[in-house]
């Protein structure tokens, strides 16, 4: 494939931004890597938006052009991807296939999501919508009960306790203390995720991602152009995966195994050529603890129903096995929904740079992971220091 | 005497039970005392999804499981409540659409305090016996309302019965004969959420006249006396008037406690006398008749005389029993039950 | 306040009687796979398939649950509930509550049958949604 490098990154601080609105967070994370990458308007061309929700939650469409807008990039092209949590990862790969194609030599991909201008229960139901409002929104499932319906089916099946999914959260947060950007700094014990409130059983408060505003930038760009701006330290796209599923949980071959993680992540290993041991370094999608530790058995980190013991045994701790979440990942690090797979690209770019200080782990290859939904569809990249 | 009467039949009554007691004991009163005075040890309670419809699609699958008939050769069906979801969009469409019945449909939604649900079961013998359907269901169901204090907040329950009406039935409906005038003993006003009642007015004037000219005027018609009966199920508003019925009738324990399910399950208004009659089908045997009197407040009674077929036994184990529904329960706190009531201002 | 469309629209609820009250879903009589809720094609054969409605039979085996404690916007009434994943007799799965049965009595396994119920009616003036829930079978 033709060899494409993210080569810029900014984004804002992940948390409740009462300040700062959806323009005023999605502004200061496109300039921020515009700096980060030392490049101008005229470099860029064309602007890839991905967000969830921005309708439901701030009553506002046609997103793309509004970021265009207050960047100050009215008049480039612009396209606003949605695939629920994974729009970030969707729009860019979006922008990766409009640069294979010639279409581009440099283009901004921005993830951007205010979730806290309205009432936490109506954010929920809002997010509701990334599942389906025939069949589940209407009996009054929401996400927390999506995946606990997964948890409670892979105790089941593997055995797996909530002990084990404790483990990820208490991982999470540990990494965040030393992630400046991220919602929560501060360390959790497997205790304190078990006397959290029970939000649906068996899911604990502390095993579930918060409500979050955020945006996140990254510049992508070709080979050609890298070499004709001179650019300095590009992170190389080697493979990129996209699958779907059916919406409604209901209607999946297996609860306990995301086949649109697995198949993304297969067309992405075979793109870059790598295998799951070659992977140091991940950022999952871990909306839930339990679809951070499916994530690890799909991604092929562990065997199927192994992934509880794969936690509890340390290996997914910084600098272990594989270093899972370095970011502090969605449950620490925050999840504002459309913006998350874009920083997920960021954490990996930066660890691969080598510019991630107290949380640094070497590593050559970097893998990313972002769900839409409870598993309908899934986008896996992996980057790498050299093309 | 014509071949026609109950093919199916089925009640439901929700699991939720509230104590006498606990409801006495918020307003400061001797349990006891009310126990006594009433004959009501405990009452029905809907559960928060549950309504007059879905009472009633339940007491209907049950009628369809015991009839053998195929829904599609329901031709009317009536529903008699006073505590039909909406004010205006009949309960039987949703009823109707849920039981699978089909859209060659006769159907109003009826009214008349706790005997909207006989009145529904003669206006389908009417024409059954006209020869316009062939089968008709009619249902009595309630998810009656008592204002929180008063006498009949002890009482005030939920529950319904369905009876399918045709040709070759398991219990033949040999006649029916009502007595009705203009007795305003109990009403509710549009948009009020609770009825008003005048209290002793409700006794003598009111369920007893009535009561006793229907049966009366029943017996006359169809030339029998009431010692011919095995059964007698008269509407229970509450423990005591229908035993002082019975007593004014000479009808002797063993015929009229069957049908008496007042004491467990309160008054199910609509549901009342039907579910009591159920209760009795649920036992009787060929040959046996039964007498059934309803009592609607406003006023008007309908008396039923009921023989029972060899067919009874053939069907009546094709869907859950009356006592099932009675034994099956959970009790719930004064605090719950003002919850599931929507009784709180939110 | 964001007013969801599938609570307010009428059609749209109008349109799903069939499944919701009726379990009426189809099968393909070309790969035998049946649906529920019911396919506009079906996914094995694509235009090749050859759906028939069905009727399903409102029994089945619990296959996942949890008991839902922060309520869904709407749902707050009858918070907490239980939702399951209920596998029907005839193969598909279908999310809903399971109602009637204490907590501690609901395993995965458990048999259970359907049962017409209100499944959303909270306001006053709006139309009342009614559906099929599940309870555990003694």
């Amino acid at each position: 494939m033709k060899k494409v490098a993210v080569i810029g990154v900014g984004e804002t601080k992940f948390g409740e931004h009462w300040y700062k609105s959806f323009r005023d967070l999605a502004v200061e994370a496109g300039i921020k890597s515009m700096e980060d990458a030392n490049l101008e308007r005229k470099d860029i061309g064309a602007l890839f938006v991905g967000n969830m929700s921005a309708g439901k939650f701030i009553g506002q469409e046609h997103v793309a052009s509004l970021v265009a807008d207050h960047l100050g990039f009215s008049g480039i092209p612009c396209i606003r991807t949605e695939s629920a949590c994974a729009s970030g990862s969707l729009a860019f790969r979006q922008a990766l296939l409009s640069l294979q194609s010639g279409a581009y030599d440099a283009v901004m991909v921005e993830g951007v999501e205010k979730m806290t201008d309205i009432i936490g229960s109506q954010a929920s139901l809002a997010l509701m919508g990334a599942g389906d409002q025939e069949w589940e929104a209407s009996v009054g499932l929401t996400f927390p009960g999506l995946y606990a319906l997964i948890a409670r089916r892979h105790m089941h099946e593997y055995g797996t306790t909530p002990e084990q999914l404790a483990m990820f959260s208490v991982n999470n947060h540990k990494n965040a203390v030393k992630n400046p950007d991220a919602q929560f700094r501060f360390e959790i014990s497997v205790e304190d995720v078990l006397n959290s409130p029970l939000i649906a059983d068996p899911l604990h408060l502390l095993d579930c991602s918060p409500i979050t505003d955020g945006a996140a930038s990254v510049l992508l760009a070709t080979e050609d152009f890298i070499k004709k701006k001179k650019i300095k330290n590009p992170i190389w796209v080697l493979g990129s995966g996209q699958s779907s599923d059916t919406v409604a949980l209901q209607d999946r071959k297996s609860l306990t195994s995301m086949f649109v993680t697995i198949d993304a992540a297969k067309k992405a290993y075979k793109q870059s050529g790598l295998k799951p041991k070659d992977i140091k370094i991940a950022e999952v999608h871990d909306c839930f603890s339990i679809n951070g530790l499916v994530a690890i058995e799909d991604l092929g980190f562990c065997k199927k129903g192994e992934g509880g013991k794969f936690i509890e045994d340390g290996n997914i701790s910084l600098g272990s096995t594989v270093s899972i979440n370095t970011s502090g990942g969605l449950k620490a690090k925050g999840h504002p929904v459309g913006a998350t797979g874009i920083s997920q690209i960021i954490e990996i770019v930066k660890q691969l740079r080598g510019e991630c200080e107290k949380r640094q782990v070497d590593a050559k290859y970097g893998l990313t992971h972002n769900i839409g939904g409870s598993g309908a569809s899934c986008l896996v990249h992996i980057f790498g220091k050299e093309k | 005497m014509n071949m026609l009467g109950i093919v199916g039949y089925g009640a439901y009554i929700p699991k939720y039970r509230i104590k006498t007691a606990e409801i006495a004991k918020i307003w400061g009163k001797n349990p006891k005392e009310i126990e006594k005075g009433l004959l009501i040890k405990e009452k029905s309670v809907p559960g928060i999804d549950e309504d007059t419809i879905t009472i009633a699609v339940e007491a209907g699958q049950n009628a369809l499981a015991r009839s053998g008939i195929n829904p599609k050769d329901i031709g009317a069906l009536f529903i008699g409540s006073e505590s039909h979801p909406y004010a205006v969009k009949p309960s039987g469409t949703v009823v109707a659409e849920a039981l699978n019945i089909n859209r060659e449909l006769r159907l109003a939604d009826m009214e008349f305090a706790c005997k909207a649900g006989t009145a529904a079961m003669q206006i389908i013998l009417s024409m059954v016996k006209a020869g316009d359907i062939k089968y008709g269901m009619a249902i009595g169901a309630d998810t009656s309302q008592g204002r929180p204090g008063d006498a009949l907040e002890y009482s005030a329950a939920a529950g319904g019965a369905a009876f399918i009406i045709g040709k070759d039935p398991a219990a033949i409906i040999e006649d029916t004969y009502s007595f009705t005038t203009d007795t305003p003993d109990f009403w509710r006003r549009e948009g009020e959420n609770y009825p008003k009642h005048g209290a002793r007015f409700t006794g003598e004037p009111s369920y007893f006249r009535h009561i006793i000219q229907a049966t009366k005027g029943l017996l006359n018609k169809v030339g029998r006396n009431i010692e011919e009966y095995d059964y007698v199920v008269f509407h229970q508003p509450n423990g005591k008037f229908p035993v002082k019925a019975m007593k004014y009738f000479k009808v002797p324990k063993e015929k009229y406690l069957p049908g008496l399910v007042v004491d467990r399950i309160g008054n199910c208004y609509s549901g009342s006398s039907p579910i009591g009659l159920t209760a009795v089908l649920d036992i009787a045997n060929e040959g046996d008749k039964i007498l059934l009197t309803s009592y609607g407040s406003g006023a008007g009674s309908d008396s039923f005389s009921i023989i029972v077929t060899k067919r009874l036994k053939e069907i009546r184990d094709k869907a859950k029993k009356t006592e099932y529904y009675i034994e099956r329960k959970q009790y719930i706190s004064y605090g719950v039950y003002t919850k599931f009531r929507k009784k709180l201002k939110i | 306040m964001i007013k969801m469309v599938h609570r307010s629209s009428i059609p749209l609820h109008w349109r799903l009687y069939e499944p919701k009250y009726k379990l009426i879903g189809n099968k393909c009589l070309k790969c035998g796979e049946s649906f529920f809720p019911p396919r506009n094609i079906c996914p094995n054969c694509g235009r090749k398939g050859a759906l028939k409605k069905i009727v399903f039979s409102g029994r089945g085996t619990i296959y996942s649950y949890t008991v839902i404690r922060t309520p869904l916007d709407g749902f707050e009434q009858q918070a907490p509930y239980v939702i399951g994943v209920i596998k029907l007799k005839e193969g598909p799965k279908i999310v809903g509550q399971i109602v009637d049965t204490e907590i501690r009595d609901i395993t995965i396994g458990k048999e259970v049958k359907s049962v017409f119920r209100k499944i959303y009616d909270d306001s006053p003036s709006g139309l009342i949604h009614y559906g099929l829930k599940w309870v555990v079978i003694e």
